[in-house]
């Protein structure tokens, strides 16, 4: 689904990949750890379009085609999700008025029909039951006062309408309590398909014992030094971080 | 990349900037008592109001051009302004078949046929054109209630008893340099008389425009709600585009009896000039209301046009227990310059009002809140919240708020809130990685900051407010 071949980019001047090589397959869920300042959240920035880094070298290929040259929404159109670490807010703008633009814009990019009112209210029932979120969630401005676990969930309640074919989460489990957690990875898991793939960034294992991944990457240094099963994330989690540095000095 | 989405809104063309042909009878440039005397007798008015008129021109002779607004501008040459041009027309129109067909042509492309107002929103329109009320509608539905429901010109010579107890008792002709200058001049506008007790069934509206180049518009607005009536009335506008600029000094007053409410909403969008700050109209508007005992008037407003604007809709608390409230939304762009906010003079005890004022200021533009908030000596009680935020986008454009608040009793409660707040890239960010675009992206994060405005308009010009406030704003970057 995925290929991204020896990816290099910065920030101002600022080093922070170092060429990434990572594929992903449909139907796949890869996870990438890393201590703080590994460069996961830029990974995630720029599959995801973000505009503030300069790309070296290196190509992302989306299914078969060049991402690069994509502006953000257009990849969003083509089935890209990034559920962010902090969501941003958008006072006075509805999650169902705002979930509601989302899929008809990237219906319209897409060269299709809007989604009916029916079958768009009919969706978000079903999507905030399956999140187990109280329907008054819809009428709320966008993430504006909500509690950190909430706009985690709010992110993944997205997503179930947006059905992507590639979901980035970007450290989804932080600020989340054990519940929150279990209903959040859980949310996940029902949208796992063998036509869709997840990739999961964190920096602890626990969310792993939720979602369960089939790839363990680790990021360190802006390069992926180590990959394995899921059973690398429990080692890492076991030995530390300061064993991949030790390795990697 | 914000430059670049700017560049290309300042680029896009004024949506409504063409102009209609129509023989036009215009006065010659220059302003004496003589021109005075000439509009008077071609309005055939009686001696009182020529008289009234000429009371003003003396005191406005004697009177200078405010300085103290946060706008800079060169000031109009009153001797090269005509001041008065009217369609000419055969005879008095008793259908819309007889309206001159190139003015239909103009409502056509505005959107604001009138067959179709007729047919389909049940709204009354007294359409003013180049200052003379060319149609009036649903006259006769309004007049079984006792409504009166037409052009000022048409009031003054039906209806004299009541223009003239009313006529310059809430905004003076001596109140400031632009309301005299109205009152010598003006040359139509709308009356509306609601009868004691009666509840408009429908929004009473008027379209203005401008269609004569160079000719001033000087709209003269009068709205009396006797005790216990309601009405709600709307305003809205768009000018055609111009290379010089064009100056719009309107009056509106509006006088609330005992236990009367008046809504008074206003969607304004008059020519703002082209990308370099080129033309665009001068909007100096004096919009004021008196409530009496528990009456109400609320003043919403959607500013989106003009190359200055100048413009503070007032409530006058006299009555005990009345209540004013003041929602606006002012969207600058470009070189536009907007100088406005209102004034809330509490008088009575337990007088209540709220402003709710959001800004919105994009390209190299400038944005400026003023408001007052008076609470008189006698005023027990008296209650004010004023909410004031700014949106910036870009870095070349500015916000100002300059609050007044005047407390004489020592019961007054003002509470004054302002935020300032920018379109971050990360909000932008994050909605084009759910597939929005920047354009529209904008407008959902603009909607949603002036939710609390827009929602106070009557639905169908809340539709077309939000449409206006996207084309205002197409693409400006923060």
């Amino acid at each position: 689904m995925i290929k991204i071949k020896d990816l290099q980019a910065g920030i101002e001047g600022k080093d922070i990949l170092r060429g990434i090589n990572l594929e992903i397959n449909s139907g796949e869920v890869h996870a990438i750890m890393g201590p703080n300042g590994s460069g996961k959240s830029t990974l995630s920035s720029i599959i995801a379009g973000r505009e503030d880094y300069e790309i070296s070298s290196g190509s992302i290929d989306f299914e078969g085609e060049d991402l690069m040259d994509l502006s953000p929404e257009d990849r969003a159109h083509k089935g890209i999700f990034l559920s962010f670490q902090y969501p941003v807010e958008i006072p006075g703008v509805t999650v169902s008025n705002f979930i509601k633009t989302a899929i008809n814009e990237s219906r319209k990019g897409r060269g299709e029909e809007p989604m009916g009112a029916r079958e768009m209210l009919a969706m978000m029932r079903e999507k905030t039951a399956l999140l187990e979120m109280d329907k008054s969630y819809l009428s709320r401005s966008l993430n504006e006062g909500f509690s950190g676990g909430e706009k985690k969930r709010n992110e993944i309640f997205q997503m179930a309408m947006l059905q992507p074919k590639l979901a980035i989460l970007d450290e989804t489990d932080s600020g989340l309590d054990i519940d929150a957690l279990r209903i959040v990875a859980n949310g996940v898991n029902k949208l796992r398909s063998k036509n869709n793939a997840v990739l999961v960034i964190t920096h602890y294992q626990r969310l792993l014992d939720y979602i369960e991944p089939d790839f363990v990457h680790v990021l360190y240094n802006g390069k992926i030094v180590k990959s394995g099963d899921k059973s690398l994330a429990l080692e890492l989690e076991a030995k530390g971080y300061d064993w991949i540095k030790a390795e990697n000095v | 990349m914000g430059d670049e989405i700017l560049g290309e809104i300042t680029a896009s063309e004024y949506k409504y900037g063409f102009t209609t042909e129509i023989e036009s009878d215009t006065v010659p440039p220059g302003l004496n008592e003589d021109v005075i005397r000439l509009i008077s007798s071609k309005k055939n008015e009686p001696d009182w109001m020529l008289e009234w008129r000429l009371d003003a021109f003396r005191t406005w002779s004697k009177m200078k051009e405010p300085d103290w607004p946060n706008v800079h501008y060169n000031k109009p040459d009153f001797q090269a302004i005509s001041y008065y041009s009217a369609p000419k027309q055969k005879k008095t129109l008793d259908s819309l078949e007889e309206v001159d067909p190139e003015l239909l042509k103009t409502f056509e492309k505005l959107g604001i046929s009138l067959d179709e107002q007729k047919r389909l929103s049940g709204v009354a329109i007294d359409v003013v054109v180049d200052s003379v009320s060319v149609a009036t509608t649903f006259k006769e539905t309004l007049a079984e209630k006792g409504i009166i429901f037409c052009s000022m010109s048409d009031a003054i010579q039906e209806h004299p008893e009541l223009v003239r107890k009313h006529l310059g008792t809430v905004v003076p002709k001596q109140d400031n340099f632009y309301a005299a200058l109205n009152s010598a001049v003006f040359t139509d506008g709308s009356f509306c008389y609601i009868p004691k007790g009666v509840h408009c069934p429908m929004e009473l509206s008027t379209y203005f425009r401008i269609n004569e180049a160079g000719t001033g518009q000087f709209e003269r607005t009068l709205l009396v709600a006797d005790s216990g009536s309601f009405v709600s009335y709307l305003e809205g506008c768009t000018a055609p585009q111009r290379d010089e600029n064009q100056l719009h000094a309107a009056v509106v007053e509006l006088v609330a009896m005992e236990d009367a409410e008046i809504k008074y909403s206003t969607v304004q969008n008059w020519y703002p000039g082209d990308a370099e700050g080129k033309g665009g109209v001068f909007n100096f508007v004096t919009k004021r209301g008196i409530c009496e005992r528990k009456a109400k008037i609320s003043w919403t407003q959607v500013e989106t046009g003009s190359a200055v604007t100048w413009k503070y809709p007032s409530c006058i608390l006299k009555g005990d227990h009345s209540i004013g409230e003041f929602y606006s939304v002012a969207v600058t762009n470009k070189y536009q310059q907007a100088d406005t906010g209102t004034k809330m003079i509490h008088l009575g005890k337990n007088t209540k009002s709220t402003i709710i004022s959001k800004g919105i200021s994009a390209g190299r533009s400038h944005n400026s809140y003023r408001g007052l908030v008076r609470v008189g000596a006698r005023a027990e009680n008296a209650r004010n919240f004023s909410q004031c935020d700014s949106l910036l986008m870009g870095d070349q454009c500015g916000a100002h708020t300059f609050p007044y608040i005047e407390a004489q009793h020592p019961t007054a409660q003002i509470e004054h809130e302002a935020t300032t707040s920018k379109i971050g890239e990360d909000q932008l960010f994050y909605c084009n990685q759910r597939g929005i675009g920047t354009e529209e992206a904008i407008a959902l994060i603009v909607n949603g900051y002036c939710k609390e405005v827009l929602n106070q308009l009557p639905m169908e010009f809340a539709v077309e407010a939000q449409k206006l406030l996207e084309v205002s704003l197409e693409g400006s970057v923060g």
